[in-house]
């Protein structure tokens, strides 16, 4: 077993794992934080992007004995529990950015990374080549990419600050 | 129209849960004592199972039990079934070779599950299923459909001579061969409908659940439709009876057509929950997914298309070879037949249509029902030979459908359906105008100059929704009725809870169907719920597949909110001291004709319920109705999509640069929603045009087993898109509404297909026309051209 020792959330959280266990087995199986989802097992879905320390990371490309105090942000806590989404999220809502919400938690962590990194006014190409590591199978990526360009620019005018 | 009702773009209710992470998918359930299952499964096509030896795997760490076919048939599991029965030409029966959920005495595709092993956690049942040895006797296998019923072919099933399974053919062959023998000209084609594998984001999974106190098991199941689950588990498959069975199918992440079908894993769940006393819980992962979720189309075709003087297409003739893999899929027959011949007059008005299908069995996945089902491929036939049968004739391909379209409602097609109504010229001429069609000419000589070739391609496409009739799908075969069923529960304090037999896995009915509620009842949007998914609150359903829930779940829905306004009208009748003819229901509101005496909606919900003022057994208490709704007719949502190419010579790459789709899809009740579905039936369309295809190797071993090997659809392979539509109501339901769930993926890829060959010169191009094979294509064209 494996001693493991990172905040979550801004929680922090403890625990003896196996040694193979991943991120994202870790946040759903052992913290019940069932938003960070699995669609595949070769790291393309991007269903499962949290951010480790800031930065958008696919949860099933590391095991969670690698990242002794990180602090790790997952879809749960991207807006405070009880007050208004996130303007990524309030986005992907009002342009219609989702349809079976499987996809969704990752599309919308590697958006706010998008911004975080490449600023608040993102055009087209620059939205649709960024999503190269997020697989979506309902919308066509229109409205997705609507949705990233309209949350980039609230999240501009200072509605609401990234969590991480 | 009120902010909230029918055709108002309302946010959906349900994104507020998804956006922040807490949907409540299959694999977020975890019950009390749950162990969890994994399958191993054959690594060849097809091999005789001479021996599993699982003793040093039972003693591993973990182990809980693990069992084989053997097992299975020793506690006689049924087999999984297919629910269409198609008869051959010669009026014989299909042949349906046995399918039990797990191999026994040979395995038939790579990826059949030969044996499961339940474990405490999921690493230990990995780990144990290395200690099995199973002692396969490697057999040649066909994967290629072409081949599957040569001569010397392997057989694969016993029932099966030459792996076919039946012989059909529709329409009228002396007809359509008069029409060739007068033709003027006639377009032929081969082609392959290239085999596609599903690929929700969200993969398959189920728990199995054993209640010994009540005798009854509860499966939590990645399905599109929970009943029918329910109904071929307990009546075929026999693993517990109908009253002992419940289903709950909670959020699921994308069906697509692959989540209708009744899989091995969820039946070996719930079996495997029982024999060992604990809950067992299953998660597909991706590569399981390639190798088990039912996969589309596969079809080999050849077809040709006879046209007279003026250009009018006076005959069509189809011959296609459908790959349905290992086993019969639940609705896998049905699938190249009565949903792919009977559309294959798409929008023309052609007087004689022949059409044959041969289904044969390989060692390949089971193929079913993916997005569109059987009518991408009927759209796909008829869409080329009219784009190349206008190239031929030297005629626009846009005037020569116009001269085809068929012009007056209702049209009986020579392929059973009866098109209710329809406007092609509308759908088109709004098309070519939104894409500038006219303008064409000069993009094109903009893009030479920029050496890259140009092209354009038109799809005007139909397709059957609804689904369907019972009584027409029971005279072709079906084995259920395909209605849907609803209730309204009205609560006392006047909210209301309507249960559907319908499913949403992305569909967002909990909006849609609100929205109806909500304009009928003349209340908030938020003061309705739409439950759905278990089958111990919603009685009875059908699904969600066929572009069927605005047609057929929300018309029951419809019908039961007319029994709840005659029940509500009498308790107001007696609220207001009136009779009840004089009552009138409008924006929420009860009044007496001619008076100022009103009650308002939650009065009369809560009169119905404390019923102080019924007098006698003349009015029950309560407002609850419920309501079945058979269809009286297929819907025919139908349209124009134009796609316009550039493709690089150098390296074949094509990029998509403009999209124009205008869908007639009758009353539409959430046009946010409907066009959401329209872009991403486009995208899967798309995919099957340049980038998708399933490839087995000569061993039946599958090639593109993963996500780094089957290359789907990515942000940058895809245009803004162009949305618009047009309207006809369908007569043939009480809102009007067509359905539009399909539509993109009919239409897409022979628009695409369309277009690049319109840009590089020759019609010799295969899906998925990846950059290679553009290329190639195009070094054919060159090679000619040098050697003329």
């Amino acid at each position: 077993m494996s001693a493991v020792a990172l905040t979550v959330n801004g929680k922090a959280v403890t625990g003896d794992v196996d040694p193979r266990t991943l991120l994202v087995q870790y946040l759903r199986e052992n913290l019940r934080l069932t938003g960070t989802h699995v669609g595949c097992d070769t790291s393309q879905c991007g269903a499962c992007v949290v951010h480790v320390d800031g930065k958008a990371v696919k949860a099933c490309t590391v095991f969670v004995w690698q990242l002794e105090g990180a602090n790790v942000t997952t879809i749960e806590g991207l807006a405070e529990p009880s007050g208004p989404l996130h303007p990524m999220q309030e986005a992907f809502r009002e342009h219609h950015g989702l349809q079976c919400g499987y996809c969704t938690p990752g599309m919308i962590m590697t958006a706010v990374d998008m911004v975080n990194r490449k600023g608040n006014d993102l055009d087209d190409p620059t939205i649709r080549h960024e999503l190269e590591g997020n697989l979506c199978r309902c919308t066509g990526y229109h409205n997705i990419v609507k949705a990233i360009a309209a949350g980039a620019k609230a999240m501009g005018k200072g509605q609401a600050q990234p969590a991480s | 129209m009120s902010a909230t009702g029918i055709g108002a773009a309302v946010r959906r209710k349900e994104d507020q849960r998804f956006v922040t992470g807490k949907g409540h998918y299959t694999d977020d359930v975890n019950r009390p004592g749950q162990c969890c299952a994994y399958f191993l499964r054959s690594p060849h096509a097809r091999a005789r199972i001479r021996a599993i030896d699982s003793g040093a795997a039972a003693k591993a760490p973990g182990v809980l039990a693990i069992l084989t076919g053997a097992e299975l048939a020793g506690d006689k599991v049924g087999n999984l079934i297919c629910g269409w029965m198609i008869k051959s030409k010669d009026g014989s029966q299909m042949k349906m070779a046995p399918h039990p959920a797990l191999a026994h005495g040979m395995a038939n595709h790579v990826g059949d599950a030969v044996a499961v092993i339940v474990a405490e956690t999921l690493a230990q049942a990995k780990d144990a299923a290395e200690k099995i040895n199973v002692d396969y006797e490697p057999l040649p296998g066909v994967t290629d459909p072409a081949k599957a019923q040569a001569e010397g072919a392997p057989q694969i099933h016993e029932v099966a001579a030459r792996n076919t399974i039946y012989q059909w053919h529709l329409g009228d062959q002396k007809a359509a061969e008069g029409a060739f023998n007068a033709a003027h000209h006639v377009t032929r084609l081969d082609f392959i409908n290239n085999r596609l594998a599903p690929n929700a984001i969200e993969p398959r999974a189920a728990i199995g659940e054993y209640d010994s106190g009540s005798d009854g098991l509860t499966l939590w199941n990645t399905t599109q439709n929970p009943h029918v689950a329910r109904l071929v588990i307990s009546a075929f498959v026999g693993i517990a009876p109908e009253h002992k069975l419940r289903v709950i199918a909670p959020d699921v992440g994308g069906g697509f057509g692959s989540k209708i079908f009744i899989y091995p894993e969820e039946v070996v769940c719930l079996w495997a929950a029982r024999k060992i006393g604990r809950p067992v819980k299953w998660v597909s992962d991706r590569s399981e997914a390639f190798l088990t979720d039912a996969h589309g189309r596969d079809h080999v075709t050849h077809a040709e298309m006879a046209f007279d003087v003026e250009g009018r297409a006076t005959g069509l003739r189809v011959k296609t070879i459908a790959n349905l893999g290992a086993y019969m899929s639940t609705f896998s027959s049905s699938v190249p037949t009565y949903l792919y011949g009977t559309l294959l007059s798409g929008q023309y008005d052609i007087p004689a249509i022949y059409c044959e299908v041969d289904a044969v069995y390989t060692n390949t996945v089971p193929v079913d029902a993916y997005r569109g089902a059987g009518r991408p491929e009927a759209t796909f036939v008829v869409e080329r030979l009219m784009e190349v049968g206008a190239r031929e004739m030297g005629v626009d391909p846009a005037d020569l459908r116009k001269k085809n379209f068929i012009k007056k409602f209702p049209h009986q097609t020579p392929v059973i359906m009866n098109y209710d109504a329809g406007d092609y010229h509308a759908s088109l001429k709004k098309a070519l105008e939104i894409a500038d069609y006219d303008g064409f000419g000069k993009r094109k000589r903009e893009s030479a100059r920029h050496d890259k070739l140009r092209g354009v391609g038109i799809s005007t496409y139909i397709e059957a929704c609804g689904i369907a009739p019972s009584q027409a799908v029971g005279s072709l075969g079906c084995g259920v009725g395909l209605w849907e069923s609803a209730e309204v529960r009205v609560n006392p304090t006047g909210s209301v809870e309507v249960l559907t037999g319908c499913h949403q896995h992305g569909q967002g009915h909990e909006t849609t169907f609100a929205q109806v509620v909500a304009e009928r009842l003349g209340i908030a949007i938020d003061n309705v719920s739409i439950v759905h998914g278990d089958t111990d609150k919603v009685q009875f359903g059908m699904g969600t597949y066929g572009s069927r829930s605005g047609a057929v779940g929300i018309s029951a829905i419809v019908k039961a909110l007319d029994k709840i306004e005659a029940k509500a009208k009498k308790v107001a009748a007696h609220l207001l001291e009136a009779a009840e003819g004089d009552i009138v229901f409008q924006d929420g509101k009860f009044t007496v004709a001619g008076t100022d005496k009103s009650a308002a909606w939650g009065d009369v919900a809560l009169n119905a319920y404390i019923a102080h003022k019924f007098v006698g057994a003349e009015l029950e208490p309560g407002l609850k109705e419920g309501a079945f709704y058979d269809p009286v007719n297929f819907t025919f949502p139908a349209g124009c999509h134009i796609c316009e190419v550039e493709v690089d010579p150098q390296t074949g790459e094509s990029e998509i640069v403009a999209w124009t789709a205008v869908d007639d899809f009758g009353t539409v009740i959430n046009p946010m929603i409907v066009e959401g579905q329209v872009h991403g039936g486009i995208a899967q369309g798309v995919g099957q045009a340049l980038l998708e295809g399933v490839v087995y190797d000569k061993d039946g071993q599958l090639v593109t087993g993963s996500l780094m090997d089957y290359c789907m659809p990515r942000a940058h392979n895809l245009p803004t898109l162009k949305v618009d539509m047009t309207t006809t109501k369908s007569p043939s339901n009480p809102l009007g509404i067509k359905g539009c769930g399909e539509a993109g993926a009919i239409a897409a890829p022979v628009a695409v297909i369309n277009a690049i060959t319109d840009a590089i010169g020759t019609e010799d191009l295969a899906m998925p026309a990846t950059a290679q094979a553009v290329w190639q294509a195009l070094q054919k064209v060159n090679s000619r051209r040098q050697a003329a």
